[in-house]
């Protein structure tokens, strides 16, 4: 999130489109009652299916799954078009009047510099008109048919309410309703804030999904607002603090990424990652990189870290290619893959294609399962009748079952979807012989390091070298991991201001991140954690429920990154004076010496407004991007692409039908379906009753919702002759599944482009393994294919049919 | 025996002048339904603080699970599918008892004791008193209360006595996310409801109201229901009652029919002790459990 729950009160729009969080994040909804309730708010939700979100919504559309953008374009068009849009900020605060090269272009469907052979663009022409300083051209009037501007209202004008009706299966008449409440807050003094999660992510277009909110909320204003912002839904518990500290296949900890092959020495590695300046009097924080990524190295390889050896640089696995979870499950199908471990992940279940999975994790030597409950990952290799027909005698693979603790037992912090790092302390004992993670991972460091020093081996020393400085090393403490993670000064660090003072003494845990330095006097395990851990000691923990300015910021609640800062870009809630935009929304404010206001800062706390730092610091334009550059694989503005399986014979919006530039595996490819055979569009889901494949082993939430089911409307059950309550079988080009059918006024059929489209639900929380009904997994049914950016499959919209059992 | 501070008001087959030193407050649940978001919470929070767990059962193709309440279910939140005025509402309601101040059950009760009332104006089963009749479940207009087939007692919520007692709110309401569900004295629960039926009106729901039925007495749990022209909509009865045979039944005149009937078998039984004597097995007939070859 770019604001917080909490914030989600101060809103007078809430837009819940691709989620649905009153079933998803029952606890957080709260906040969106709270401000429907104290702040008259108006909810809108936009949903393939009538939720219980919606149930309690101000205004309902149904859409069919993966249209997302046509519908957001449409209400860019709409923004456009009647001047909804908040002109100064717009000006002042993204790259609106930025002006383009003279190359870039879009036309068919695609944009300039797509290689069709790779699958890829090359983005060269995706750039702003340098002068010869290397900073940007602008047009302040906006009317140069250069400026990004321009070339976004061009980009949109096909995006017209009745074409956007006719993808989306929205009525014209529904989405103008909408567009006018979304408008509404263009405003200076109305925000809207937007909650999104997986249903906007789990596309072949997610991360475009992300992108199209992301400039509807700049032309608005609603970025850096107290009740506004991008706000993204995290689905698991600490979710959040999962991709913070960097565990996916291509990051490190706080965002930096992993070196690739192109990456020889670390001058070419910090090179290309350390951005210029494209406005002169910008900030361009992203120019600090070196003392991140060195600090990093100096909490990972300790003493051995030296200017010398490019401080262990050379240790770092270097990507050739992305592992994600689709390119490892590839590789393991491919018999290229000996051991794989699952730590806190249940993929027979959770990734797409079962079929595809458990043939893949036939393939293995060995794999070795770490979760606090039996998953069906760890029995994968077993008989469950229909629900897991494999045949044990042919699948040796070795499965090692290591069992963890549950989150109530252990000390540690969650970060939360609102970036806020909480501690908790540990409430029971584990049962039986299960450890916590570290103590598992830990046991089994030391053993493959002794075997290291023992035996040798091509390359010891990241693994023999690797610091290790906990008290009990087979057990290190979430203390001492924490207090890494914040980081320490290792020797003096002098202040560059003053220099008989310094920021901090050798040994000292660090204040903030401000403090970091790239020539290894410094040691932190992630640097957007620094400061959580200071000396006055651990600020996670803290529970001071204080709300001064009354807009729900709680400043001495817990601790938030970056540097307890609870609303990112806040700098953009003032105008380019400093002055609040909404007298009663007072947050961040220029107060004639230096920043201040409810929050803390996100600007340089000390430069004057007249100066022109602009409020998106991580920028090295320092201002919002409506036009992307080259950091998205299929497009510096999101364009309309079919789901990989679509009811559509072509794409209305012409050119491509589906993301040119999503990976697809020849395999894949083959097992996905057509409308002929799969009429359907499905989409999965989860439940408020259950999380995920976990509770249905808790008895309770097993009566709640006790059995699989899926969701078809009236008219699918009319033209199939299902009653409600029948068993049916659910097919895809994949596999197969039985479940009940649930037939409900929920979901309407759909009319688009002049045919009806019957929209499928399945919920996924059933498997053989618990204490509901045992079912069939849900992922049978998916398709492996994902996003274009972080390869997320698509889970949200695909082809099936369905028929009486 | 309830707890001191749950005084006695009025309780099931027996009349008894109720403790009148304290005055109790009067309390109410509070339903929201315009910020209910049918997550079942509440149903969760009711089984685990009343040590109730119903059977893992079977999608019956709603989200209503269990099917209906039982005696291991005492709240169960409803699904509606509605068209109202030709737009689609999804209803959810939370079910269960409504702790009525005239209630249908208490004067339906034949086992003294089984049914009583607190000053607080909470309604509750004793079920040590219970002599599974059934009768309470005809006389509830509400069809909440539940017959156990395992040990024939009846069940049904009880607005949680035993924390509102020590001053704790019900589980569920200790529960819900999202307050829909609040707990104070009826007073202020009316209040509140008062300003959400504005806010409601302001959002085009002219018809938002308080459920909170006259024809009980009133309620002890108060619906606050957006579509408040159409409980029914919802499950709730439009004119709910006690039924004419209860009113009866807890009459003067029932009473002294009863004692007068009662009166009577006692001269009848006599008058054919007098006439005939004791009542004898004829001999040959077959003893209890014996079987004749």
């Amino acid at each position: 999130m770019t604001n917080h729950w909490v914030d989600i009160k101060n809103a007078d729009v809430v837009l819940v489109m691709g989620g649905n969080p009153a079933e998803a994040h029952p606890c957080g909804f709260k906040w969106v009652i709270e401000a429907k309730v104290k702040n008259r708010a108006r909810l809108v939700v936009v949903d393939p299916r009538f939720t219980r979100t919606a149930a309690v919504a101000d205004k309902f559309a149904q859409i069919r799954p993966g249209t997302d953008i046509a519908f957001l374009g449409g209400v860019i068009r709409h923004l456009v078009e009647t001047g909804a849009i908040q002109d100064e900020y717009v000006k002042a605060y993204t790259n609106a009047p930025f002006l383009l090269r003279e190359d870039f272009g879009f036309e068919d469907g695609l944009f300039t510099g797509y290689d069709e052979a790779k699958r890829s663009y090359d983005k060269t022409s995706w750039a702003y008109d340098l002068d010869e300083k290397g900073f940007a051209r602008v047009d302040p009037t906006l009317q140069d048919p250069r400026c990004v501007y321009q070339a976004m209202k061009r980009h949109y004008a096909r995006y017209t309410p009745e074409l956007v009706s006719s993808v989306t299966g929205v009525a014209v008449k529904d989405f103008q309703e909408i567009c006018a409440l979304i408008a509404s807050t263009a405003a200076p003094n109305r925000t809207m804030t937007s909650l999104y999660a997986l249903g906007w992510t789990q596309h072949s277009v997610g991360s475009q999904n992300i992108r199209a909110i992301a400039i509807i909320q700049l032309l608005l204003g609603n970025m850096g607002m107290p009740g506004g912002g991008v706000n993204a839904l995290r689905g698991h518990s600490n979710i959040q603090g999962l991709t913070d500290l960097g565990v996916m296949s291509h990051l490190l900890p706080g965002y930096l990424g992993l070196p690739t092959e192109k990456d020889p020495d670390l001058g070419t590695y910090l090179e290309k990652r350390t951005p210029k300046p494209l406005r002169p009097g910008q900030l361009n924080y992203w120019q600090n990189y070196p003392k991140f990524f060195v600090s990093l190295l100096k909490a990972w390889y300790g003493a051995a870290a030296q200017p010398e050896n490019d401080f262990c640089f050379d240790w770092l696995p270097k990507n050739d290619k992305t592992y994600d979870i689709m390119a490892a499950f590839e590789l393991m199908s491919q018999g290229k893959v000996n051991g794989y471990f699952c730590q806190g992940f249940n993929p027979l279940a959770s990734a797409p294609d079962k079929a595809k999975v458990s043939g893949a994790l036939s393939k293995l030597k060995y794999l070795v399962v770490i979760d606090p409950l039996v998953t069906e990952t760890s029995t994968f290799w077993k008989n469950y009748g229909e629900f897991n027909d494999v045949d044990p005698a042919t699948i040796q693979t070795e499965v090692f079952r290591l069992p963890s603790t549950c989150f109530a037992e252990e000390d540690g912090s969650l970060v939360n979807s609102g970036r806020w790092l909480q501690w908790h302390w540990k409430a029971a004992d584990p049962p039986g012989e299960a450890k916590g993670d570290p103590e598992i991972i830990a046991e089994l460091f030391l053993a493959v390091r002794e075997l290291y020093r023992k035996e040798g081996g091509t390359f010891p020393d990241p693994i023999v070298k690797l610091a290790w400085p906990y008290k009990i090393p087979r057990a290190p403490a979430p203390e001492e991991l924490a207090r890494e993670f914040s980081g320490t000064a290792l020797a003096d660090i002098p202040d560059p201001k003053d220099k008989l003072k310094t920021l901090a003494k050798e040994g000292e845990q660090l204040a903030t991140f401000a403090h970091l330095q790239a020539d290894g006097t410094t040691s932190c395990g992630c640097w957007i954690f620094c400061g959580s851990w200071t000396q006055a000691g651990n600020l996670m923990a803290r529970r001071d429920a204080a709300d001064p300015s009354g807009l729900g910021n709680t400043p001495g609640w817990a601790w938030s990154w970056p540097a307890n800062r609870r609303i990112l870009y806040n700098r953009a809630s003032a105008d380019p004076a400093g002055k609040p935009w909404d007298p009663n929304r007072r947050f961040v404010f220029w107060n004639g010496k230096k920043w201040a206001g409810a929050d803390v800062p996100d600007i340089k706390v000390d430069a004057p407004p007249e100066e022109g730092m602009s409020p998106f610091i991580m920028n090295a334009e320092g201002v919002g991007k409506l036009f992307a550059l080259g950091g998205m694989a299929e497009g510096p503005f999101p364009e309309h692409y079919e789901p990989f399986e679509t009811p559509l014979a072509k794409n209305p919006f012409g050119g491509k039908v589906s993301n040119p530039a999503a990976r697809l595996y020849k395999g894949d490819r083959e097992r996905l379906g057509v409308a002929k055979d799969f009429p359907f569009v499905a989409t999965t889901y989860r439940l408020t009753e259950h999380f995920h494949f976990w509770t249905k082993h808790t008895r309770i939430a097993a009566v709640l919702q006790p059995e699989a089911f899926v969701e078809i409307g009236e008219g699918l059950a009319k033209l199939r002759g299902i009653s409600n309550g029948d068993r049916v079988v659910v097919r895809s080009k994949r596999g197969e599944i039985k479940v009940k059918a649930m037939v409900t006024k929920r979901i309407r059929t759909l009319s688009v482009q002049g045919q009806d489209v019957h929209t499928v639900g399945l919920p996924f929380h059933w498997g053989f393994e618990g204490l509901t009904k045992p079912g069939y997994l849900t992922n049978t049914l998916t398709p492996t294919v994902g996003d274009a950016n972080i390869q997320t499959p698509e889970y949200k919209a695909f082809l099936v049919d369905v028929q009486k059992a | 025996m309830p707890l001191q501070s749950l005084d006695i008001k009025n309780q099931s087959a027996r009349t008894s002048t109720p403790p009148s030193a304290r005055s109790a407050l009067e309390v109410a649940k509070l339903v929201d339904v315009s910020r209910c978001i049918g997550c079942k919470a509440c149903q969760s929070a009711c089984m685990e603080w009343n040590d109730l767990r119903d059977e893992v059962g079977v999608m019956e193709g709603f989200y209503t699970s269990p099917p209906d309440l039982s005696e291991q279910s005492w709240t169960l939140m409803r699904f509606n599918e509605v068209e109202i005025d030709g737009a689609f509402n999804w209803l959810i309601l939370k079910d269960g008892c409504l702790h009525c101040a005239d209630p249908g059950c208490l004067k339906a009760c034949p086992a003294p004791g089984a049914i009583v009332q607190y000053a607080n104006g909470i309604v509750d089963f004793h079920q040590e008193h219970c002599i599974g009749c059934g009768y309470c479940t005809a006389g509830c207009p509400f069809n909440i209360p539940r017959l156990s087939a395992k040990d024939s007692k009846v069940y049904k919520c009880t607005l949680c006595s035993d924390r509102v007692a020590v001053g704790l709110e019900p589980a569920c309401v200790k529960a819900c996310p999202t307050q829909a569900l609040s707990f104070g004295s009826k007073e202020d629960m009316l209040f509140q409801a008062e300003h959400r039926i504005e806010d409601l009106r302001e959002r085009g729901l002219a018809k938002a109201a308080i459920y909170d039925p006259k024809g009980v007495g009133g309620t002890h749990v108060v619906f606050v229901l957006p579509h408040g022209d159409r409980p029914e909509a919802y499950g709730l009865p439009a004119n709910p009652s006690v039924g004419p045979v209860q009113r009866l039944w807890r009459s003067g005149w029932a009473r002294a029919a009863g004692v007068a009937t009662m009166a009577a078998v006692l001269v009848a039984g006599l008058l054919h002790y007098m006439r005939h004597g004791p009542l004898e097995v004829p001999p040959g007939a077959a003893k209890e459990g014996e079987v004749k070859p």
